[in-house]
């Protein structure tokens, strides 16, 4: 066969290609990209754990977005403590802002005010290393800044039964529930996953993953150096209250 | 690989050869456990059952489809260039399962995205379009592609399937054996696909001794 006719099967090839692809990903991207919307929602409730009023599996896409209208408000503040005005918390792309030295960086808080109990829970995002490719995940603390409701985590790529447990398994999960972040004296101990198990009592650890012990490390450090960065604000607002 | 080469004659739509092209590769010709193919997938995604489950319908699509439509377009393709024609299509489709996952399923579509990529270096997929797909009628090309999909799938599930059972002690993320289980870790590393798609090959081919020849 001629040079010019594979030429010409390679070139109407990639042509017909493209346009097929460009033509399904241009058919199905505004659907997708809700989708993602919800998901990233549906991550960000998750954390309340039993602050959330019924089990969120149950609760349908619609209601997720309802929800975020009506009981959640979202700021965007940095780390000096100070709101910037100009986002909206659900538009933070976390990956880009750990980037960033700390000083400008946008940290998401979603607010969410219980109709049910009237409680208010704060929803803080945080973003770090796992094993593989990064990890990230949503911590709800209680009105005292202080104590966990809950987490959810998600991963890019740990491995499946090991480091991935960290989403997947929600009995360890649901171990941070009640942990706090600073000691009786009020000073920042964040929360160790601890190799070989928490010891019993102590409110700053929790058990780690048996074969996922980078992946545990890799919760401590992003809970250390994420969670800390909330603290400015949060007490700006304990001042106020 | 034992190949049927397609007579001119009018054939029909599911003779005995076309159901051969279909059942072979699940156990007899099973490109996993005979033909030693895509082993590195069903390693890696084994170590639970419903990731392995989205697995292997998306492979099945893909080895499906690339073998259409790769024997459609083999009078066409150019021989200097068809691995690169093959990859494309396999490409594409792959593509296509991907966008449709984060379509109708996005939660699974985080969940396996690393993977689904992954079909696109799966060496079934592509030694099936090289093989068969390159000198034969669509037709029987189509059933080849969702046989070796079902092949590996098969496989895929039943590793799986031992793996999320001893390892976590769970099926689909249900409690499946009692509380006291201390779960087995080794089954949830890669390494315990291999022991097990070992003892499933060992079964094999002590049922069917004509497959020892073939290794």
């Amino acid at each position: 066969m001629s040079t010019t006719k594979i030429y010409l099967f390679v070139a109407s090839m990639t042509v017909v290609v493209a346009l097929l692809l460009t033509g399904f990903r241009m058919a199905t991207a505004e659907q997708a990209e809700i989708n993602e919307k919800v998901f990233n929602k549906r991550a960000i409730l998750k954390s309340l754990a039993e602050g959330l009023n019924g089990n969120l599996d149950d609760i349908s896409d619609e209601e997720v977005q309802a929800i975020f209208e009506k009981d959640v408000k979202q700021f965007v503040i940095k780390a000096d403590g100070t709101i910037n005005e100009e986002l909206a918390a659900e538009n933070v792309k976390m990956k880009k802002e750990v980037k960033k030295p700390v000083e400008e960086r946008n940290l998401p808080l979603f607010v969410y005010a219980n109709p049910v109990s009237n409680k208010t829970y704060y929803i803080t995002a945080v973003r770090g290393k796992g094993l593989w490719d990064e990890i990230w995940g949503s911590i709800a603390l209680e009105e005292d800044f202080n104590t966990i409701v809950g987490v959810s985590y998600d991963h890019a790529a740990e491995t499946p039964g090991l480091g991935a447990e960290i989403k997947d398994n929600s009995a360890w999960v649901a171990l941070f529930t009640g942990k706090k972040l600073y000691d009786d004296a009020g000073n920042f101990v964040s929360i160790n996953v601890r190799k070989g198990g928490a010891i019993p009592g102590n409110p700053h650890q929790v058990d780690a993953i048996t074969g996922a012990t980078i992946t545990g490390d890799g919760v401590t450090k992003m809970l250390e150096s994420g969670l800390q960065l909330y603290e400015p604000y949060f007490a700006t607002l304990k001042a106020g209250m | 690989m034992a190949e049927t080469k397609v007579k001119e004659a009018k054939e029909p739509l599911f003779g005995k050869k076309e159901r051969k092209l279909l059942v072979d590769p699940l156990l007899d010709n099973n490109p996993i456990t005979v033909q030693v193919l895509g082993v590195c997938s069903a390693l890696a995604v084994t170590s639970l059952l419903m990731p392995s489950i989205v697995m292997t319908v998306a492979v099945v699509f893909v080895c499906g489809f690339s073998n259409l439509i790769t024997s459609l377009l083999r009078n066409i393709i150019p021989n200097e260039v068809r691995l690169i024609a093959q990859l494309i299509i396999i490409a594409t489709l792959v593509t296509i399962v991907e966008l449709s996952l984060k379509y109708f399923d996005y939660p699974t579509y985080k969940e396996l995205s690393v993977y689904i990529g992954l079909i696109i270096t799966n060496c079934i997929v592509m030694g099936r379009l090289e093989a068969f797909a390159m000198g034969n009628k669509p037709w029987k090309s189509f059933l080849d592609g969702l046989g070796n999909g079902v092949g590996y799938g098969i496989i895929l599930i039943v590793v799986a399937f031992f793996r999320e059972l001893f390892g976590k002690g769970t099926l689909f993320g249900a409690q499946i054996l009692p509380e006291g289980y201390f779960a087995n870790n080794l089954m949830v590393m890669p390494a315990a696909a291999m022991f097990i798609l070992a003892v499933f090959i060992w079964i094999q081919r002590s049922r069917n001794k004509e497959l020892v020849d073939i290794s």
